[in-house]
């Protein structure tokens, strides 16, 4: 599975560190989202579907093989 | 009281017997006409959104404005009325202005730093909870702790001196009631924004490691912001950084008492430090009280269809989020509190690019606060029945307005 963030619509509100915390997250100077990986590890698939589900921005999107 | 249209219910709604519980009226409306309209106070008739995937479709959908000056904005009491116009902060902007007004912030409430935080705020209820053992009881809960927790850390991320709590604690009280008339509501706002202006010009002189000193330098400083735009930022982040959480940390100890099960597994989790069912337990809460209880507002900038119902340009929508909380299809058994449930897709912060700024900040707050409070004191009771609670059906943001506790 990959991960896709769109820098611009994102509003920081977090959620996505909260569920996936070993993927995303946030940039000191703004507190907009990074990409840890672009690559979901093993194992955090689920955590990671949660992360987009929650996003209030819409602002992650997933690649599933 | 305003005369209500046939067949239009008056909104704001009554809540029924349960404290707990959104208004029955809302409830129906969920369950027979998901969008519907309703009267407001001055008689406007904007519609209401209740279920869960409506809400969320709704609060994320552009073509909705936070715009409360907009014609159409359902003001839903004649004190937030009288204030449009004359405060503005990205709470009610829109587009790209919305966004480098929310960016200017976001870092300060961001994920890491609020968990950094973490050892401070446990430092502050470890002390209001010795100071409230030490002194006489009953005590009331919320002067005691639930209010001074919040206000002491955003005193501190702001840099507001936690020394002139008595006025903005009595400012804020006339802000979020929802029977203030237009001129209490304007005089309150005008005094909180003249003491924002005035704290921030002394930031350019005399900065600290804070939100407004930030502001003051980075913005007042090379005329990015007026004073006067800053004051409207820190009013709504003072009166949104200490509101909220002073009431979920009172109503939830509420609602934990009154199911003592749930409320012994959360101070066994406090014991044993078990970190994920606490913040499972927040979340659940959180969905379950949502005190943000009057709706988020929005007025439509097309015709949008919502829920099979066409809204029209210019209509004005009130996105009920403590009732989509409550949406079945969305949360099981959805008025049933359980602290095991997996509650993290909740509207109580809202939805969309407004969704609260300061969420990172509440939940530690609240994980530490609920974390603590019931293992340091297992005994911890009601000193009064529960119905003789003043709950604040009076204001913007539900709780109670004070908390007889024993031990």
């Amino acid at each position: 599975m990959k991960v896709i963030v769109d820098q611009d619509r994102c509003v920081g509100a977090g959620q996505c560190v909260l569920a996936a915390p070993e993927v995303f997250d946030q940039r000191d100077s703004d507190g907009i989202v990074v990409l840890l990986t672009e690559d979901v590890p093993a194992g955090s698939e689920e955590d990671v579907r949660e992360a987009a589900r929650i996003c209030p921005a819409l602002a992650i999107e997933l690649s599933e093989p | 009281m305003t005369e209500t249209l046939p067949g239009v219910p008056a909104f704001p709604m009554t809540r029924g017997r349960c404290p707990f519980d959104p208004p029955p009226e809302l409830a129906r409306i969920q369950h027979d006409e998901p969008v519907t309209r309703v009267e407001l106070w001055d008689g406007s008739t904007p519609w209401v959104v209740t279920r869960y995937d409506d809400v969320r479709a709704l609060l994320a959908d552009p073509r909705f404005s936070a715009d409360s000056d907009l014609p159409g904005y359902p003001h839903v009491t004649e004190g937030r009325a009288a204030r449009s116009g004359v405060t503005k902060s990205f709470i009610t902007m829109d587009g790209a202005a919305h966004a480098a007004q929310r960016r200017l912030l976001t870092p300060d409430f961001m994920v890491k730093k609020m968990e950094a935080l973490r050892p401070k705020i446990q430092g502050i209820v470890d002390g209001l909870i010795d100071e409230m053992l030490a002194g006489p009881k009953p005590a009331d809960l919320v002067q005691a702790f639930a209010l001074p927790l919040p206000s002491l850390v955003i005193c501190e991320l702001l840099g507001v001196p936690y020394a002139d709590r008595a006025l903005f604690h009595r400012i804020s009280k006339t802000l979020i009631s929802r029977t203030s008339t237009a001129a209490e509501s304007l005089a309150a706002t005008k005094e909180l924004l003249d003491y924002f202006g005035e704290l921030t010009e002394r930031k350019l002189t005399e900065p600290g490691d804070d939100v407004l000193s930030k502001l003051a330098a980075e913005q007042l400083a090379t005329g990015r912001m007026t004073r006067h735009e800053i004051a409207g930022m820190g009013q709504v982040l003072l009166v949104a950084g200490h509101e909220t959480t002073a009431n979920m940390i009172a109503l939830g100890t509420v609602a934990l008492l009154e199911n003592p099960s749930q409320l012994a597994e959360m101070r066994a989790a406090g014991e044993r430090g078990d970190a994920k069912l606490l913040a499972n337990a927040v979340e659940e809460l959180l969905r379950y009280l949502n005190i943000a209880h009057s709706g988020r507002r929005r007025v439509a900038l097309e015709d949008v269809e919502v829920g099979g119902q066409l809204i029209r340009r210019g209509e004005g929508v009130i996105a009920a989020n403590d009732m989509a909380n409550r949406d079945d299809s969305a949360f099981p058994d959805a008025d049933v509190l359980d602290i095991h449930r997996k509650a993290r897709h909740h509207v109580a912060f809202g939805y969309g690019v407004h969704q609260c700024l300061g969420q990172p900040l509440a939940r530690v707050e609240l994980q530490v606060a609920y974390g603590t409070l019931y293992h340091r004191i297992p005994t911890l009771a009601l000193a009064k029945p529960l119905g003789e609670l003043r709950f604040k059906d009076d204001m913007a943001v539900y709780g109670v307005h004070e908390l007889p506790v024993t031990w």
